[in-house]
């Protein structure tokens, strides 16, 4: 299990969440949603231990994640940035042999374990027939899936996500979300995604937690949580709530902005999460 | 979701041929590397036979010109050759993976001039004329530069980009260059000294100069090799490999000394030699792939044959005048750094 307990961050400038304790249910899919700037993206790289915590701590399995060796940890937490780049020329088969790197011991040669590992996570996540293909040359859908298949390569109970389907369109989307569902579903491995759409949140994730200016608003299941006066206090926006007709999760419609609430964060919001 | 099960059960075997051809693809450039530094001994003023060659080295006798010649002159020179080719490409290649930047290399990023700068004052105001001392002002000097550079290259939005840090190497570079060049327009003496090693040459060093070279060449040399599972991790970006359990910082520092000690030492055996570090990893990666714990030897193996046949090339255009080898691989690189920049850098 996965927690932060009053888990400070922050760069340079001042903390961008201060004190903050929160509980990832395992082998469940938890979303992170809130405003740009937020301060989610920063919990996830926090949770993965890419920044150190200025005050508290994040905690695994009852320990510190400060205290376990950065490689052990990787076997146990494995994350995909946003948007990541491969090296031009590099194959998918290569990119997700890379994620066997915490499992492997020096001038230790592939092991078995290393190339089973490697071959299922390219089953799964249907890319056995692009294996030898250059990452750089694939479509945005099926490199998001490269990526993900180095991620699963790389056998950890617990996924950290940040934004896996940002720049994806539609189709793209579906099928990354499917993917990750069905990686949760048969293998019961914890998922933490930070997500922009908030139908995908609601509709592919046990648990939602929302984030406005690095304070919780709500944390629990979309049904509870998801209201209009959430999405008011969390994004500023009017928007209706409904139960979506095939599922019965909530759907959010958005009508407009807030009149009293500041627009300009939310605004820039908009503009990026359009440029995909 | 469809599986091919007939596929996926064949696989590991291309992967093991795959590290048996890049083996056995590493011996032959050995091989052929060697054969090419025994030509490199044969050739010259005057032709030498390969048996010759061979009682010099294992048969010396000190009474036949043609046993000094090799001893003294062209062993030394092949080998400064090959030593200082393999490790500017070792340098090129590790800066390159670690700044995920193809525009990486020692000369480009002003670590080389930087070097020279460091031995020019050592050589004018500290009167040095031992390498093991020369060697240690062309560490401070690359160390000194590679810092600013990458200072400088990281300021403003985005970090340290390919092109930010290429014109931060750009100025650097003027900058030392000028500087080195007004000590020697002041200094005369010094420039008779220095005028032919500051456009990088192999020729007149001594097997003595080599031996004082070896412990910082072998020093970075393990250094530098014992990083290809790293890199090849850090070239997914810092937050993946350290997501994949690199200990990035570690990485970082100690690719920057074998860096400092690679490039320090070539520029003290051979003066600033400029592209090599840039040519070689792009060839080999076109060759090898992208995996670093290939690529590194290759690179080794790869610049030392490239300097050694620049080394000819440059014995041969203009007989029986010689250009300095840096002039070859300047003629060489410029090209392939313009297509990189085109091509290459843009996306």
């Amino acid at each position: 299990m996965l927690a932060t307990d009053t888990l400070t961050l922050g760069y340079d400038g001042p903390n961008i969440l201060d004190q903050l304790s929160i509980t990832l249910p395992a082998g469940q899919i938890t979303a992170l949603i809130g405003p740009n700037g937020c301060g989610k993206s920063t919990l996830l790289r926090g949770l993965a231990r890419l920044i150190k915590p200025k005050h508290g701590a994040v905690v695994l399995d009852g320990h510190d994640v400060q205290r376990i060796p950065t490689r052990q940890l990787a076997t146990q937490l494995g994350i995909l940035p946003q948007n990541p780049v491969a090296p031009e020329g590099l194959t998918v088969r290569e990119l997700v042999a890379q994620g066997r790197y915490p499992h492997q011991r020096w001038f230790q040669q592939w092991s078995a374990a290393d190339e089973t590992a490697v071959r299922s996570a390219l089953e799964i996540t249907n890319m056995v027939e692009l294996a030898d293909r250059a990452v750089d040359a694939l479509s945005g859908g099926q490199r998001q899936r490269a990526w993900i298949a180095m991620t699963l390569a790389q056998e950890t109970d617990i996924i950290l996500l940040d934004e896996p389907t940002t720049f994806l369109d539609l189709a793209h989307q579906v099928e990354v979300l499917q993917l990750l569902e069905q990686l949760n579903r048969q293998s019961s491995r914890t998922i933490v995604m930070v997500v922009h759409d908030l139908n995908h949140a609601t509709r592919h994730a046990d648990h939602v937690i929302a984030l406005r200016a690095g304070v919780v608003q709500a944390a629990g299941a979309p049904r509870d949580v998801i209201t209009p006066s959430l999405l008011r206090a969390v994004f500023g926006i009017e928007a209706e709530v409904i139960p979506d007709p095939r599922t019965g999760v909530p759907l959010c419609i958005p009508y407009g902005l807030c009149a009293a609430e500041p627009t300009d964060t939310l605004l820039h919001a908009d503009a990026v999460g359009s440029r995909a | 979701m469809a599986v091919t099960l007939a596929q996926s059960t064949s696989q590991p075997k291309p992967k093991r041929r795959a590290a048996a051809a890049l083996a056995i693809g590493l011996l032959l450039a050995t091989g052929l590397l060697l054969v090419i530094m025994t030509l490199s001994i044969n050739f010259g003023a005057t032709d030498v036979a390969p048996s010759t060659v061979w009682a010099s080295l294992f048969n010396y006798d000190a009474t036949s010109t043609q046993h000094l010649i090799i001893r003294t002159l062209r062993m030394p020179r092949v080998l400064v050759a090959a030593i200082v080719g393999a490790i500017l490409a070792l340098a090129g290649a590790i800066m390159q993976g670690l700044t995920r930047n193809p525009l990486a290399d020692a000369g480009l990023l002003g670590i080389e001039s930087g070097a020279a700068l460091g031995v020019v004052l050592a050589i004018t105001f500290f009167e040095i004329k031992t390498l093991n001392l020369y060697s240690i002002f062309a560490f401070a000097g690359a160390a000194v530069t590679a810092v600013l550079v990458y200072s400088l290259g990281s300021l403003g939005r985005g970090g340290p980009t390919p092109l930010k840090l290429t014109l931060a190497g750009a100025m650097i570079t003027a900058f030392c260059t000028s500087f080195t060049s007004a000590i020697l327009i002041l200094n005369q003496q010094t420039l008779d000294e220095v005028r032919l090693w500051l456009a990088g040459t192999v020729a007149g060093r001594d097997l003595g100069l080599i031996a004082e070279s070896l412990p910082y060449v072998g020093v970075g040399f393990v250094l530098a090799l014992s990083l290809g599972r790293s890199l090849t991790a850090m070239a997914l970006g810092e937050d993946v490999a350290r997501g994949l359990g690199q200990r990035t910082g570690w990485v970082k520092v100690i690719a920057a000394i074998a860096v400092v000690l690679l490039a320090g030492s070539a520029v003290a055996l051979a003066g600033p030699i400029g592209f090599l570090g840039l040519l070689v990893p792009h060839i080999m990666r076109f060759i090898v792939g992208i995996d670093y714990r290939w690529l590194l030897p290759y690179c080794a193996i790869g610049g030392a044959l490239l300097l050694v046949v620049a080394d000819i090339i440059g014995r041969v255009v203009v007989r029986p005048m010689e250009i300095p080898v840096g002039v070859v691989t300047a003629l060489l690189g410029g090209p392939m750094f313009i297509y990189l920049v085109r091509w290459r850098v843009q996306r």
